[in-house]
Formats: structure tokens, sequence, C-alpha cells
């Protein structure tokens, strides 16, 4: 999300791997509350958060904006991010995370969302004809979650429920910029099928 | 800055009391609406169709809902006195503790009273770690937005009439364990905008033990 959004800008950057299960010094100073990545260091101030990281982007850069002017388009773009987040970000990783009951409720909870989201899609992008700060909030829709549902044998997005999604997803995964903040599927799919076999074992029909 | 505005709401959100904070910081004249939770109008029901609850702002017919939004939008729709720094750094930080408090506090503040026993307990130390790392982030300033109260006193300052009810109800004080968060907490309370937006925390332990029951903990 974040090296999407400096792409946009087209700011110079420096990209630092973690290792999840060993954080380095650098990311523990600099993220001492929530010890999580992103975190991005400009000069010597770290900011962390993604969406704190996007507005701040946003505003530091100021060509190529992210957001709408207006105060009231500005308020909506960040509503529909925060629900991107909680209600389609969560209930997607907790189906991919759990087994039986609680997967359930977590895959009905991301298909409500995914409605609701697509309802909310009026143009070819979240933005309308470019790609913005919603577009690239929605990132996890376009790469992750094919990848978390094949990984944990889950379908939310039924392509012919979601036809708004299915050509936002087809746009967006074409745009040159965007293809190079992401790690490539067959990179990003043994790893999670890796964890996930790593958590429940692995794959058997009960799931 | 024409156009009407309409606040759905409910006496005893904290959520609700960061937008009459907000509002009243700029000098916005505005109508409050008290929404019956148990029983939802249409009109909250209409300008917040996807979650459907409390605060609604209405400004000139177009609804907004989710308080750290409403709050953003008050600062930058009626710009003064501005409640986010101008620094973009600054911003951010503020916007960063902003996300921790809503994340953090109230999760953990609700789960002390709605939980028993040795869940209780550990609620309550995690609302007492969350509650330190904000202590921490407030520093020697006088309000975490420095010399004036800003957009993070604002985001927090309404927890402050629930902690008489988490402090009964955990068994803890807060002056006990955070002392400079009670000395801001006053501090604050002495602006009006913010003691007229705060509830009594009499009324709110009171709310609370209704909660109580009606969620069957005892």
């Amino acid at each position: 999300m974040v090296k999407l959004a400096l792409k946009l800008k087209g700011v110079q950057y420096e990209y630092i791997e973690e290792d999840l299960q060993n954080k380095g010094p650098l990311l523990l100073e600099s993220n001492p509350v929530h010890k999580k990545i992103p975190v991005l260091i400009h000069g010597r101030k770290p900011v962390a958060e993604s969406v704190v990281i996007l507005e701040y982007i946003n505003e530091t850069w100021p060509e190529n904006p992210l957001l709408p002017n207006d105060p009231y388009e500005r308020a909506q773009a960040r509503f529909w991010a925060k629900f991107i987040e909680e209600k389609c970000g969560r209930a997607i990783w907790t189906a991919y995370g759990t087994q039986g009951e609680e997967k359930e409720k977590a895959i009905k909870d991301a298909e409500e969302g995914l409605k609701i989201l697509e309802e909310g899609l009026k143009g070819k992008f979240f933005n309308g004809e470019t790609i913005g700060f919603l577009d690239i909030v929605a990132c996890g829709i376009a790469f992750w979650l094919p990848v978390l549902e094949e990984a944990a044998d889950i379908k939310f997005f039924d392509p012919e429920k979601l036809p708004r999604l299915r050509c936002w997803t087809e746009e967006y995964t074409k745009v040159e910029l965007v293809k190079e903040a992401f790690p490539p599927r067959d990179k990003l799919l043994p790893a999670f099928k890796a964890y996930r076999d790593q958590m429940f074992g692995p794959k058997d029909s009960s799931t | 800055m024409g156009g009407e505005v309409v606040l759905l709401d409910f006496w005893a959100s904290p959520f609700g009391m960061r937008a009459r904070i907000a509002l009243a910081e700029k000098g916005v004249k505005y109508e409050y609406r008290e929404e019956n939770l148990a029983n939802k109008g249409e009109l909250l029901l209409k300008s917040n169709p996807v979650y459907k609850k409390i605060p609604v702002l209405i400004h000139d017919g177009k609804s907004l809902s989710e308080s750290l939004i409403i709050v953003q939008y008050i600062d930058e729709v009626w710009k003064n006195p501005p409640l986010l720094p101008e620094d973009a750094y600054e911003r951010a930080v503020a916007r960063f503790w902003a996300d921790f408090a809503d994340k953090k506090l109230y999760d953990s503040g609700t789960k002390i009273w709605k939980s028993k026993g040795e869940a209780q307990a550990s609620a309550v130390k995690e609302f007492i770690e969350n509650l330190k790392i904000l202590e921490g982030a407030l520093g020697d300033e006088p309000f975490f937005g420095g010399e004036k109260l800003g957009f993070v006193d604002v985001m927090v300052v309404p927890f402050v009439c629930w902690f008489h009810a988490y402090e009964v109800h955990g068994g803890f004080s807060v002056a006990a364990e955070c002392p400079k968060i009670d000395a801001w907490a006053k501090r604050c309370m002495e602006r009006e905008s913010v003691s007229k937006a705060l509830q009594d925390p009499e009324k709110i332990l009171e709310f609370v033990g209704f909660l109580k029951k009606k969620y069957g903990v005892e």
C-alpha cells in the first residue's frame, strides 16, 4: 500500500524487508507501540499505521493528490478506507486464520462487506478515472484476497455477484505502477499456504 | 461557513462527545438530536446505512459518520482554531495517537465492566497499560496538542467521564496509576467546550449498571 503511494508520487525510497519472526532493532525503535510494519522513516522521523502513512505521504508530496480536495469527498474516502480495512480486511484475514464456525462467520462477514463495497464503487476506480487513496487501501482485495482464498480453500469473491469489483480488479492489476508495487502471486501463494499449514496442519477436507 | 448542521448523537457516547467538543471549539451552531439506540430513528438509519451508529453529522443535507472522520471534517471546514497541527509530520503523529485511542481505550475499558474475575483483572491491566502509553505520549506538555487543546485531546478526553465507571468496576484509580493523565483531564475540563460535552461520571456509572443488566453481566 505504502509502496504504491510512494510510486504514484514519484518519491525515491529505500525498501527494507523485515523478518516478522525476528523483528529488527530499527523496526522496534521506530514503532515501539505496535512493533508492526509498515513504518515509513522520512529523514529520521518514523510514521506508523498504513492509513496514517498514506495521509502523510499525500500531504508531504502534494503533486498527484491522492485524496479529493473537497472536505466532504475526502471524508467519504476516509470512511470507505476504514470500512475496507475493518469490515472487509479483518473478516478476510480472520477467515484465512481460523477454522470451523469462526471461519464460516468470517466468510459471511467478508461477503457482506464486499457486497456493500460493490455498491459504493461508481466509476472505473474508487477515485474515478485514475487511482486514488481508496484504490490504494483496497489493494488487498486485488492481491491478497485471491491468494488467501486459495490458501484457505474459501470463496468470498464471486465475480458473477460482484461485477463492478471484478472489473475494478482487472483494471487495477493492469496499471504498471500497481504491478511494480506488489509481490507476484507465485511468491505469495506458497508463503500463505505454508503459513496456514503451520497453523492447522496440511490441508484437509474438514475445514 | 453556511449550511445547516445537525448532530445525531447519544448522551453517553464518548464518540458523540468528540464531535460536540470539536463543534464547540469552532463555535459552530448546530442542532443536537438525541437518538434512542433501542429504537433508531429513520434519519439515522438513512444517513448511516452501513453502520447504523451515532454520531452522524449532517451538514447541508450531507451526512458523515465515524467520529474520527467527523472531527477531521469539522477541522477542515471550520478552520479556526485548528485542531490538527500545520506540520505534516506532527499531523501524522496526532493521527497515530488518535488511532491508538480508538483501537485501544474504548475496547479495553468496555472489557472491564463486561467481564468478571480473571478476565476482568486482565482487562484492567490492559487498560492501565494503554493509558500509561498515552501518558508517555503526553510527556510534560499541558495538552497532547502542546500549549492548547488539539486533535488528540478531543479524541481522548470524552473517555475521562467513563473513568469513574471503569475504576469502580475494575477496582483501580486512574489518579494513582497515571497522575499526569489525571492532571491533564482536570486541565481539559477547565475548557467550556469539554465540560459542557462530557457527562457527569455518576450518571455514566449508573448507565454502566444498566448496561451490565442488559448484557447479563452481574
